[in-house]
C-alpha cells in the first residue's frame, strides 16, 4: 500500500484534532492559532488529509451501548471455497460494522448491533439460513477495559 | 436517556462536520438553537460518555499501522480484572473487553494491537506477556478488512 507523504504540519494536525478538538463556534481557526498558520491553511489541510483518506472521519463518535444497542463479536470458520459467498451475506447487512478475515480456523470476525438482543439472535439466525453455516460463536462483551483508536503521530526533528 | 432534542442532535451529528469556519452554524439552525447551545449539549453528551470523542477519526493505515492483530487471552475468571488493566494500559493495544469463554472458544480476554511490521507486533505481544504473565493466548493477524462501516443510529 502507498502511503501519503505527511509533513509536520500535517501530524501536528492530525494529532491535534484527534485528541483535542475545539469545541468552539469557531475550532478550525482555535486549531491555526495553535499551530501558527491561517484558518484557510488548517481548513486546506484537513480537506486534502480527508480527501486522501487518511481522516476517516470528522466529527462524533458514539457510544453504541450510551444509545441503547446491543454489540455482539461473532466468529465462525468458513471453507475457503465459501468465503466470497460468505461475505457477501454477511456484510449485506447495515447491522454488521466490521468485518475481517484472521489467520486462523476460526477466520471471519464481524460485529453486529442491534436495538434489541432478539433483533441480533434473529439476524444471527438468518445468516445462518443464507450461508448454510451451522455454528456461529457469539461472543459479548461484558465489561470494556479500553477504546482508544488514537494514533500519535511523531513529528521528525529539525 | 436522551431527550428529543438530544436525539435530534445525535442523527445531525452522524455526518460529519463541514469544513467551513463555523461548522456549527448550520446545524444550529436547523434545530433552532444558538451555536454555544449545540456546542453545550455536544459537551454534555461527551462527559456522559454518549459521544466517546469528538474529532478525526485517522485511517491507521494510511498512517503506517499496516499490521494489526486480535490477540485473545484465556485467564483464569479472578484474574481478569487485573489482567485487563495491565493490558489495556499498553499505548500498542487500541482495544480491550473481557467476553464470556465459549465452550469451543475458552479465551476470555481480548486485545486489538496495532505495529507498522508483523515483527514489530510479535515483539508487542511479547511483552504483553511478560507484563500479564498470561501464557495461554493466541494471536489472530488480520489478513483482510472486509467491511468497516458506520452504524446509522436512532434513524427515523
Amino acid at each position: 500500500m502507498e502511503l501519503p507523504e505527511l509533513d509536520n504540519l500535517d501530524k501536528k494536525l492530525l494529532n491535534l484534532t484527534q485528541e483535542n478538538f475545539p469545541l468552539v463556534p469557531e475550532p478550525f481557526a482555535e486549531l491555526a492559532k495553535q499551530l501558527n498558520v491561517t484558518e484557510e491553511e488548517v481548513i486546506r489541510r484537513l480537506k486534502s488529509l480527508k480527501e486522501q483518506g487518511t481522516i476517516k472521519h470528522l466529527g462524533a463518535v458514539f457510544d453504541s451501548g450510551k444509545l441503547g444497542y446491543y454489540g455482539i463479536l461473532c466468529t465462525v470458520k468458513v471453507p475457503p471455497n465459501m468465503l466470497d459467498q460468505v461475505t457477501a451475506v454477511i456484510n449485506s447487512y447495515p447491522e454488521v460494522t466490521h468485518n475481517y478475515l484472521r489467520n486462523h480456523p476460526y477466520n471471519i470476525w464481524f460485529t453486529l448491533q442491534a436495538k434489541t438482543p432478539e433483533k441480533l439472535i434473529a439476524l444471527l439466525e438468518k445468516i445462518k439460513q443464507k450461508t448454510g453455516l451451522k455454528e456461529i460463536i457469539s461472543l459479548p462483551a461484558t465489561h470494556t477495559f479500553k477504546i482508544k483508536v488514537n494514533f500519535n503521530l511523531a513529528e521528525e526533528e529539525g | 436517556m436522551l431527550t428529543s432534542i438530544e436525539k435530534q442532535l445525535v442523527q445531525e451529528l452522524q455526518t460529519e462536520i463541514p469544513l467551513v469556519s463555523r461548522p456549527f452554524l448550520a446545524l444550529a439552525q436547523k434545530l433552532n438553537l444558538s451555536e454555544e447551545e449545540v456546542l453545550t449539549k455536544i459537551k454534555d453528551l461527551a462527559v456522559r460518555g454518549v459521544i466517546r470523542r469528538f474529532g478525526a477519526t485517522v485511517n491507521h493505515q494510511q498512517v503506517g499501522y499496516v499490521v494489526n492483530a486480535m490477540v485473545v487471552w484465556q485467564v483464569p475468571e479472578e484474574q481478569i480484572k487485573e489482567a485487563g488493566k495491565i493490558l489495556a494500559s499498553f499505548p500498542e493495544v487500541t482495544h480491550c473487553y473481557a467476553r464470556p469463554a465459549q465452550p469451543k472458544w475458552p479465551y476470555n480476554l481480548y486485545t486489538m494491537i496495532h505495529g507498522k511490521t508483523h515483527q514489530e507486533c510479535q515483539e508487542i505481544i511479547n511483552r504483553l506477556i511478560r507484563a500479564s504473565e498470561i501464557k495461554n493466548c493466541c494471536a489472530l493477524f488480520t489478513v483482510a478488512e472486509l467491511k468497516k462501516s458506520k452504524m446509522k443510529y436512532l434513524s427515523l
